[in-house]
């Protein structure tokens, strides 16, 4: 069951065409690394297909919704998080749950419930009264995660989630997706940490708006002979004719 | 006044750090910080967000006074001669400080003004980097990208030619072909005899310096070459791959002997004793017997040498 579909997804800004004539699906609980360079269109594709900007031609399908005419049930049934902005910090740590659960309609009795089951999985009962912002970085970077998958929503975007995150924390992070994607969610990842292109399932790599590769990070690594994923992103963005800028 | 410790006996540091804490309220954000860098040393602080590098750097650039200890800048006080300091120092801060609405070239001239020179004195010194966006030199600097940005922030830091150059996580959410061009940049001005304290929380980052301090909760874990701390890591290092990695990674911490074990892009990285004689001391091959006899298939194992990250894994453990 493909999970998002994009046919030919582009968006201009003036003359500038941020999204470059994209498509690509993903499968239900697949992990999908979705790389590129500062600047190359990453974010632009990542907010379309969040519902929160509308494409300039083509079309795509998330979590089974046209993201240009039903972008609102889009919204509704996907999670989000990226390493600026996750938690709101003066709020408890139980509040933030309550917030995020009761704006995606999870009823308050399950919220109850399942807050307990969280933050004994999460080994954070102690922590359940305490500010957000008194927490470390990579325990707020987990719960984030965890917030963001309250809801079960069919697929979860993360826009950078362990960038500055220590490396055992970094490590722990990236086995809660893997039981996320285990239960049936969809991983949708981006990361400049190559180590990390490795754990997804598939990886495209973006360059100046298109999709210039797209495989498993193994098929990745035959088809341009290198020795990791580090090597194949600099391969491909030397191409590019920004030059990073 | 003079830079102190010039005389014959004494070795000149361009930076020198005893004993620096400080807490905000009732977090400790730096505790008993020492340390030394020489004359055009690349020294890194590599740790995660909040270990308190921002907190050391700002301290350093006479921004914000430490509880207790001291620190001096090319031989001057971070606390008494702070004025001087800043005359000799160049500061990127972490967040992109620079006046949004003003273009390029107007946000260089104006820290070229401040330092009382100009662009075209000291032009041969950010020509490398500045060359890059001077083509969009009548842009606002609120409109370029992050890597544009990056290097304007770099030209500014640099144009009034300072002895020492503190950069605060110049590569944190630059992508790896941009984190490689900045490091090249960066050993091109230590050939000018520029020093460079440069914190990151990218480990791989760590081979690119000259030296190293591993920071974590505000204190520093170790302090050395990125080779000496490579060599002394304490135990031994196996790397794992076979087929289902996520079910290999549980299996592999099941293991007798096993003292960690955690992803490492496409393999696994486990650890056991260096030279344990127990029974469940573990080599390459009895982990192979062991995985092998759980019925794990296509199994490769291959004894490598640590990395920065593996050391620093090793030693927040402790």
């Amino acid at each position: 069951m493909k999970v998002i579909e994009v046919e030919n997804l582009t968006k201009k800004f003036g003359s500038f065409t941020a999204v470059d004539n994209i498509s690509f699906s993903v499968e239900k609980g697949e992990i999908f690394g979705f790389l590129g360079a500062n600047g190359a269109g990453k974010t632009t594709a990542m907010r379309m297909l969040c519902g929160l900007l509308s494409p300039t031609s083509g079309k795509g399908v998330v979590a089974g919704y046209d993201i240009l005419h039903d972008s609102e049930k889009v919204k509704a049934s996907i999670g989000y998080m990226s390493q600026k902005f996750a938690l709101y910090e003066d709020l408890k740590v139980w509040e933030n749950i309550r917030l995020y659960a009761g704006i995606y309609g999870v009823s308050e009795k399950e919220t109850r419930e399942r807050t307990q089951l969280l933050l004994a999985e999460l080994g954070f009962e102690k922590e359940r009264n305490s500010l957000v912002k008194s927490l470390p970085l990579g325990w707020r970077q987990k719960l984030a995660f965890s917030v963001s998958i309250f809801h079960n929503p069919s697929i979860v975007f993360l826009d950078e989630p362990t960038g500055g995150v220590d490396p055992v924390t970094r490590r722990q992070f990236w086995e809660m997706i893997y039981q996320a994607s285990e239960r049936g969610i969809t991983v949708f990842v981006t990361t400049h940490y190559m180590d990390e292109a490795e754990y997804c399932n598939r990886v495209s790599i973006m360059v100046d708006g298109r999709i210039d590769a797209l495989d498993s990070p193994a098929s990745l690594r035959k088809e341009f002979g290198a020795a990791d994923m580090d090597e194949v992103f600099r391969k491909l963005a030397r191409k590019s004719k920004n030059n990073g800028l | 006044m003079n830079p102190v410790s010039k005389d014959n006996f004494t070795v000149t540091h361009a930076l020198s750090c005893k004993n620096i804490s400080r807490s905000y309220g009732k977090v400790k954000a730096l505790g008993n910080i020492s340390f030394d860098v020489e004359p055009g040393e690349i020294f890194g602080v590599i740790g995660p967000d909040g270990a308190g590098k921002s907190t050391l750097f700002r301290i350093l650039t006479t921004l914000l006074l430490p509880d207790s200890g001291s620190a001096s800048v090319e031989g001057f006080d971070v606390v008494s001669d702070y004025k001087k300091i800043r005359k000799i120092v160049g500061y990127m801060p972490g967040r992109f400080s620079l006046y949004q609405d003003l273009t390029v070239e107007e946000n260089l001239r104006i820290f070229a003004t401040l330092f009382n020179t100009t662009i075209e004195e000291n032009y041969y010194l950010i020509k490398d980097i500045y060359s890059q966006i001077e083509p969009f030199k009548k842009r606002m600097a609120g409109a370029l990208s992050g890597g544009m940005k990056q290097k304007l922030a770099l030209s500014c830091a640099l144009i009034h030619k300072p002895s020492i150059l503190f950069l605060d996580e110049p590569t944190t959410g630059i992508d790896p072909v941009s984190r490689k061009e900045l490091w090249e940049m960066l050993r091109k001005l230590k050939s000018q005899g520029i020093t460079i304290i440069v914190s990151t929380p990218y480990m791989d980052e760590a081979s690119l310096c000259d030296r190293i301090a591993l920071i974590q909760n505000g204190e520093f874990l170790k302090i050395d070459t990125p080779k000496a701390i490579v060599e002394s890591f304490g135990r031994r290092l196996i790397s794992v791959k076979g087929d289902n990695m996520g079910l290999l990674l549980k299996r592999l911490r099941e293991i007798p002997g096993v003292i960690s074990c955690f992803a490492f892009g496409d393999s696994h990285h486990v650890t056991t004793e260096r030279d344990g004689n127990s029974a469940d001391s573990l080599t390459a091959d009895s982990l192979r017997f062991a995985l092998e006899k759980q019925g794990h298939t296509n199994i490769e194992i291959t004894p490598v040498e640590a990395n920065i990250e593996d050391c620093f894994m090793e030693l927040i453990a402790r």
